[in-house]
């Protein structure tokens, strides 16, 4: 990256966040920082090649994605989901979150597995819970309800109860 | 008088007895349970049968792993929905006499978790013989459990506890509980596709 | 591998078993995975081509439960979660609420949270150890390891009431004080400890049974550890010296003297003797923390958000209030959203809370260090033979409760 890191310390995520949005406007939406934390959205399209480009050393090197988790909004937001990535770099002991933000009526996403393959599972879990599709992901099926289950179970219109009790018939 | 006392006198080794009591004797002093530890419970279990709390001395020497060669199934740990069908089938293939002890409040009813994704109890699945409250119970709740367990074998009759005949175990279970997934898709699961191994003389199906 | 033989072809089988591949399903009922987990097998002989692990089936959907309990209610969930480092489950949950609210925890809370963290640790290793050897054949070291095991559950019960599931950590502190004598017991248990962690060295480590089925089975390299998101002791035995309480520290760890044990191997025999070093270093950072302990209190101060004493509940009345709105209706919390990460026994436990200002969590995520250890299996797997994967489940030393959540 030619901007951004002209001192001797490396660089902290919100400076590489304020960096990579000058370098490419479109990649970075919106960026909070609160409780100690960074957060960006980011939008679908571009959501693989910013996870790229953050694993170079020059951009930070977070080369650990510690979490992917899908979170329901609600039933009448809109967006209605999102998607959010939790960074960590091994090196350099900083993290960083990313958001994607997606309508009810497309819940399709590219999936990060070629960047860092222990977002397999995690997405899969993502599928199984929340109902956000992974493009591209090479194996996408049930992991931890049972296969034949009807809906996602952590959507705000599923019930608490499920909908029947469990009978062996 | 009384046949008794001429055995008593006349051959000294003999003990008289129902045959009951001695096979009751015999089934409740070796109760071997099957391995069944499915959450925190199990761990309170594998506490059970450690040093500081012996359940050795009460005859639960072995833990059997196979169910064929096991008495009792301790039901320790919340059953969940995937996980019923395969509870059912342990339990199907242990051979009679078997007794099943349900430990914990999950087990017993569910416990903390109200919710879709567990069964709430376990006596929808299997028949429960003793029940066990507590979060986790503690070992020495379980050892009690056993030895009320004893009492109940004890009191029971050899009639109780047939094996069925061999022609209405041919018709037993449901193939194809559990999923193969090689190359599998995204759509649901079809009982057609799975392969199902050949039901065994011993497996019934006993209506709950 | 077929072999060259002329069959007439009135002999021909239709099933030749050594020309193919055989799928069988381990689990989820089996003594050796350690839980309820399956793992789908296709073998060639015995030599294993393809591993898959299919897990589920200790689901109980506790992330839902989260969303309908008052963050206070949620504390006895997550004991249930990593049964054997309950403590550690707390403790994320507790400091991830607490970031949100922005609140400042006594000094004498975070060197008791320290304490106890560091016992649920051996804690969780002894019975790692205990099943891990006794899948290998070694059946006195679980017998050893768990009575080791009871002296350190008798600690926590003596504290919080509850020796598997004690919940004793709060939102603002701890649950309650510690009882008198208890710092003579934890030295008692330290003093008896060594001794006992020599005896498994003896075992095991010397043991050439022991060193023939670990070393050189389920080798992962440091760059692929990352990549699939390995962390703890699986990660520290490939040589990728990183700890979470080094790296982000919490809840004072900054403070305390250790060493994070690393080895280079990358195969189980390296992740075995990374963990029998944890144990000790634990065992340096509790009598750090006794030495540490001052008197002082061990709630925040934070009237609304924090139970208060029981004496004062019953003599005073804003007590009285306070104590029944926050037991009655929960304490709101400030919308926003938090991770926290912490290291657990098993690797990095991260917690995500979104909060929508209200007493009970909009969205909790437990990210499992289990969870992502796990989904590793199919890599190591690779070309072992059957009694080997045995052998590494045991040594990614994996809690279903965790997984499955």
């Amino acid at each position: 990256m030619s901007a951004g890191l002209q001192n001797e310390q490396p660089a902290t995520p919100s400076q590489l966040v304020t960096a990579l949005q000058s370098e490419h406007p479109d990649w970075v939406t919106e960026f909070t920082e609160a409780l100690g934390e960074v957060t960006a959205v980011v939008p679908r399209a571009y959501i693989v090649e910013v996870c790229s480009l953050l694993k170079t050393p020059a951009a930070g090197e977070f080369n650990f994605l510690a979490d992917l988790c899908g979170v329901d909004r609600g039933v009448e937001e809109e967006p209605r989901f999102e998607v959010n990535y939790h960074l960590f770099s091994t090196i350099r002991y900083h993290r960083l979150r990313l958001k994607v933000l997606l309508s009810e009526n497309d819940v399709h996403v590219p999936t990060v597995t070629g960047v860092w393959r222990t977002a397999n599972w995690h997405e899969r879990e993502t599928y199984d819970l929340v109902g956000i599709i992974f493009d591209g992901h090479p194996d996408l099926r049930r992991i931890l309800l049972p296969d034949d289950w009807q809906g996602h179970a952590l959507r705000k219109d599923f019930p608490l109860r499920g909908y029947e009790p469990y009978s062996l018939k | 008088m009384g046949i008794e006392n001429i055995i008593g006198e006349a051959l000294p080794e003999v003990l008289t007895t129902r045959l009951d009591s001695l096979i009751n004797w015999a089934r409740k002093s070796s109760l071997w349970p099957a391995t069944f530890g499915l959450a925190c419970c199990a761990i309170e279990m594998m506490n059970a049968t450690s040093s500081r709390n012996d359940l050795a001395r009460f005859g639960a020497e072995v833990f059997r792993a196979s169910p064929r060669q096991a008495d009792v199934m301790i039901v320790s740990g919340r059953v969940s929905r995937k996980m019923a069908p395969v509870l059912r089938r342990i339990y199907d293939q242990m051979p009679e006499p078997k007794w099943v002890i349900s430990m914990g409040a999950c087990a017993t009813s569910g416990g903390v978790f109200d919710n879709y994704a567990i069964v709430q109890g376990v006596d929808k699945i299997v028949p429960v013989d003793v029940y066990i409250p507590g979060c986790p119970p503690r070992p020495e709740m379980l050892i009690h459990a056993v030895m009320m367990l004893q009492d109940k074998v004890m009191k029971d009759s050899v009639r109780d506890h047939k094996d069925i005949p061999e022609a209405e175990a041919r018709h037993a279970l449901t193939p194809g509980t559990l999923p193969v997934t090689d190359g599998s898709t995204l759509g649901p699961a079809t009982a057609e596709s799975r392969p199902y191994t050949i039901a065994s003389r011993h497996e019934r199906r006993r209506s709950s | 591998m077929s072999t060259s033989v002329n069959i007439p072809p009135q002999l021909e089988v239709v099933d030749r078993p050594l020309d193919t591949q055989m799928t069988i399903s381990m689990g989820p009922q089996h003594p050796s995975t350690h839980g309820v987990l399956r793992i789908e097998l296709v073998l060639d002989g015995e030599m294993v081509v393809k591993a898959t692990p299919d897990i589920g089936y200790l689901h109980t959907g506790m992330e839902k439960l989260f969303e309908y309990k008052k963050y206070q209610q949620g504390i006895v969930i997550t004991d249930r979660m990593d049964y054997l480092n309950p403590l550690g489950n707390n403790l994320a949950y507790v400091m991830a609420a607490e970031k949100l609210l922005e609140l400042e925890i006594p000094e004498r809370a975070q060197t008791i949270r320290v304490l106890f963290c560091e016992l649920q640790r051996i804690a969780s290793h002894l019975v790692w150890l205990g099943t891990h050897a006794l899948d290998l054949g070694a059946m006195t070291v679980f017998f050893y390891c768990f009575r080791e095991r009871e002296k350190i559950l008798n600690l926590i019960e003596a504290a919080s009431g509850g020796r598997l599931t004690p919940s004793y950590f709060r939102i603002g502190g701890l649950m309650m004080d510690l009882p008198p004598g208890f710092e003579r017991r934890v030295k008692q248990f330290l003093d008896g400890f060594p001794k006992a962690l020599d005896d498994f060295k003896k075992l095991l480590t010397g043991n050439r049974i022991f060193q023939k089925r670990t070393q050189d089975i389920g080798r992962i390299s440091a760059e692929d550890a990352i990549d699939w998101g390995l962390s703890g002791p699986s990660l520290r035995g490939s040589g990728v010296a990183l700890d979470i309480r080094r790296a982000n520290p919490y809840s004072g760890y900054e403070n305390y003297d250790f060493e994070i044990a690393t080895e280079p191997g990358g195969d189980v025999w390296a992740r075995y003797l990374v963990r029998m070093r944890e144990m000790e270093e634990s065992q340096k950072i509790v009598t750090q923390a006794l030495s540490r302990l001052r008197s002082g209190p061990v709630k925040a101060d934070a009237p609304k958000v924090v139970l208060p004493d029981r004496e004062a509940m019953k003599t005073h009345m804003d007590a009285l209030i306070h104590h029944f709105l926050i037991v009655a209706e929960g304490f709101d919390v400030p919308q926003g959203e938090v991770y926290h990460a912490i290291e657990a026994s098993k690797g990095e436990l991260g917690v995500y809370i979104k909060s929508d200002g209200g007493p009970k969590p909009f969205r909790v995520h437990f990210r499992g260090p289990s969870f992502v250890n796990l989904s590793a299996l199919p890599d190591l797997c690779r070309g072992a033979m059957i009694a080997d994967v045995v052998a590494i489940i045991g040594s990614l030393d994996i809690v279903l409760g965790e997984i499955d959540r």
